[in-house]
């Protein structure tokens, strides 16, 4: 088998609570507490949960925007956690980030050529006249034209900044995609472009994607395979029919159910859970989803249910399948 | 044929908004109408003129830039855009209520739930005792399904989630049983765990209380799961309007067609998304033919110069194309050569 080309393993970020006069750590928020997966080159994982369930600080740790507490990032061979700054900088070449609101992450006062050529200053691509080449290639890739490169972000609608943000991930000619809610902010019918783009563009240029989303209709649309966060750890991880078909985890099969289905025949199953997630800064002891869970036992709340492969190529987190893996 | 009355009623409604661009007709000429008890869903990309729709009705407009210019809204046969500030203050009280997508602009944070809670019914009902008045806020927190009534009350906004708060919004606009409640996007900023609960919550207050609903959205299984009959906007204009089951299953607006095939269905997986071309345009920016001409795949001459109306397709089913105008051929016919 091949190996992966991005491995996780054990990875945590706490954020320290200070408060007081002194400022002093009162507590920590356990934003990502020891999740561990991989992806396959040339597929899309697809991680889904509701908001605060750590999906952006994990899409962050990925690149080091933000350092990990503790865990190992590997990616391509190479262990991102253990390189200097300097190397990752130069291993962030290979991996390209594309968020939400493409909007505060574009400069304002800074022309599109501007945004795009900027990539191939900071890792020293091509000379002028190449990157001048290659920001006109990109936005047609990308569905814009060549024209658009002297406007400005404020002149373009959301879906075309969406397409901006995408063109600038692609500049570099990266291998791996970290999507964090891209087409979230787009309406129906521009979120369906993008999504198109997307698909294409994975294609063509041989992209892995790791596309963060709350939608689960998108996110079952894009992907091979889906990871499903609850409070920071990692409660489901399989591929995407079996996860959609066959939920194992009783978060995931409550999740599901409570999607809205545009069909007004549909007659749902449903998986009632109460109340609200509970705070990152003080989980709860066990399974962290003891407190919404319709089957809850007791050694739900005493014992943290290990995240295994029940199935192959199907991963939960949860005591109801304790006898169903190998030990 | 649904018998229930007619209880709010838009005829020709304009909306417009008066810039340096000059006049941006945010809702144009939008006819509607909700029965006793009815679940109306209001469903459209952004900036098609769903909020500026329930602000008009609301008489919440914030003008200026923005005035209501024609048209009129009949509620119990008054006309709400002839209704003094006095007299409308009095109708948002006591029967026409809204609730909106984040409850915090709408809370104050400076006091308990309690205080928030008392004031407003006092407004109403100012012959009430301290006690009637403390009771009837318990009983409302208990309505909307708030654990711990009493001790809430003493509870800052801050304290309370998301979803906790949008239920208190929701008996805040229940107090004085209004007899149309207007949700604006009320479950767009919550997860969907908590969606489905406070979506549940409404409909069954609806079916409890016979309150109307007007339900605005962007979200087309939202509307599937909760509305009875939906209006579909498309640019300040009213496109396609019909039974949801009709709506869902025989759409005819090109839009509407276009949008249901774009949402990416949980159930299943598609090869590839139907995508519809181009952008949603600004409200004014198309002043001659159908606003959706230049994204229309059926488009034909007709559709570049003239403005279609709003068809009569069926009894209850209404749609602006000229497709379905008797005066064009039909598309009937057109698709029973091809098959
Ligand atoms: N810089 C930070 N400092 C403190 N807490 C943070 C920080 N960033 C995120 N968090 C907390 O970590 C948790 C996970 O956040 P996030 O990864 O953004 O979730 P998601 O993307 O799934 O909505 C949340 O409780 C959030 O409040
Ligand atoms: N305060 C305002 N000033 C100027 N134009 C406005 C204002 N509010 C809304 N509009 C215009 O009205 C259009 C419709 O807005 P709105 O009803 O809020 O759309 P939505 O369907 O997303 O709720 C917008 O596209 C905008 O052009
Ligand atoms: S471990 Fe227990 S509480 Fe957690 S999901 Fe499984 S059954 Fe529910
Ligand atoms: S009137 Fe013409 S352009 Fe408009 S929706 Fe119908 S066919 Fe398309
Ligand atoms: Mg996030
Ligand atoms: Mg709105």
């Amino acid at each position: 088998m091949t190996e992966p080309l991005l491995k996780v393993e054990g990875l945590k970020k706490y954020f320290p609570i200070t408060g007081g006069m002194l400022g002093r750590v009162k507590g920590q928020v356990k934003a990502v507490d020891d999740i561990s997966f991989y992806v396959n080159e040339g597929e899309t994982l697809g991680i889904v949960g509701e908001s605060g369930c750590g999906k952006s600080t994990t899409g962050r740790m990925l690149m080091r925007l933000l350092d990990p507490t503790e865990g190992k990032v590997t990616f391509d061979g190479q262990e991102l956690t253990s390189l200097s700054a300097s190397d990752m900088r130069k291993a962030r070449r290979d991996i390209q980030m594309v968020f939400q609101d493409p909007y505060a992450s574009l400069n304002p006062r800074h022309s599109i050529e501007k945004i795009l050529m900027e990539p191939l200053n900071v890792h020293n691509i091509g000379d002028p006249k190449e990157r001048k080449r290659k920001v006109h290639e990109f936005l047609e890739i990308v569905g814009l034209s060549s024209y658009h490169a002297k406007r400005y972000p404020h002149q373009f609608s959301g879906g075309q900044r969406q397409r901006i943000g995408i063109a600038r991930a692609l500049m570099t000619n990266p291998k791996l995609i970290i999507a964090d809610e891209p087409v979230s902010a787009l309406d129906v019918s521009i979120q369906a472009q993008v999504l198109n783009l997307m698909q294409d563009l994975q294609r063509d240029l041989k992209l892995t994607y790791i596309f963060i989303a709350h939608d689960l209709g998108v996110v079952r649309h894009i992907s091979d395979r889906v990871g499903v966060m609850y409070l920071g750890n990692m409660a489901e991880l399989a591929d995407t029919e079996s996860l959609y078909e066959k939920p194992l985890h009783p978060y995931t099969q409550a999740l599901l159910s409570a999607v809205p289905v545009p069909d007004p025949d549909f007659v749902r199953e449903e998986v009632v859970i109460k109340g609200d997630v509970p705070s990152p800064a003080n989980p709860p002891s066990g399974c962290r989803f003891h407190t919404r869970c319709p089957f809850k036992m007791d050694i739900c709340s005493q014992e943290i249910p290990r995240f295994a492969e029940v199935e192959p190529g199907h991963s939960v987190a949860c005591h109801l399948y304790e006898e169903c893996r190998p030990q | 044929m649904d018998e229930r009355k007619t209880i709010l009623d838009v005829k020709g409604l304009r909306t417009s908004f008066f810039t340096d661009d000059g006049e941006v007709p945010a809702v144009d000429n939008v006819d509607f109408h909700i029965r006793q008890g009815e679940v109306l869903g209001i469903v459209g990309e952004s900036g098609c003129g769903k909020s500026v729709t329930s602000l008009s009705i609301m008489g919440l407009v914030p003008s200026p830039p923005g005035k209501i210019v024609s048209g009129e809204i009949l509620f119990q046969d008054k006309d709400l855009t002839k209704l003094s500030d006095k007299e409308m203050r009095q109708i948002r009280g006591d029967d026409i209520a809204m609730i909106f997508q984040e409850p915090m602009t709408s809370l104050n944070p400076l006091f308990t739930i309690g205080n928030q809670l008392r004031e407003a019914l006092k407004i109403h009902k100012k012959d009430w005792s301290k006690n009637q008045i403390q009771e009837r806020a318990v009983e409302m927190m208990k309505l909307v399904g708030l654990p711990r009534a009493e001790a809430l009350l003493n509870e800052y906004p801050h304290q309370l989630s998301g979803g906790m708060r949008q239920r208190v919004m929701i008996a805040m606009a229940l107090l004085c049983d209004p007899k149309v409640l207007i949700a604006d996007e009320p479950t767009t900023a919550l997860d969907v765990t908590i969606q489905a609960q406070i979506l549940k919550l409404i409909k069954n207050l609806n079916e409890r209380l016979d309150t109307a609903v007007l339900l605005i959205t962007h979200d087309l299984g939202v509307v599937a799961e909760t509305c009875e009959r939906v209006v579909v906007m498309y640019a300040g204009k009213v496109v396609e309007e019909g039974p949801v089951h009709t709506i869902f299953n025989d759409p005819q607006h090109p839009y509407t067609r276009g949008l249901l095939e774009s949402v990416p269905d949980m159930r299943f997986k598609k090869e590839r998304l139907y995508s519809i071309p181009g952008n949603v345009p600004k409200p004014g920016s198309i002043k001659t033919g159908c606003k959706y001409a230049a994204r229309c795949e059926f488009a034909f001459d007709r559709c570049r110069v003239e403005d279609p109306e709003l068809y009569q397709t069926a009894e209850d089913h209404k749609t602006r194309c000229f497709l379905f105008d008797p005066k064009e051929a039909k598309p009937n016919d057109r698709t029973v050569v091809e098959s």
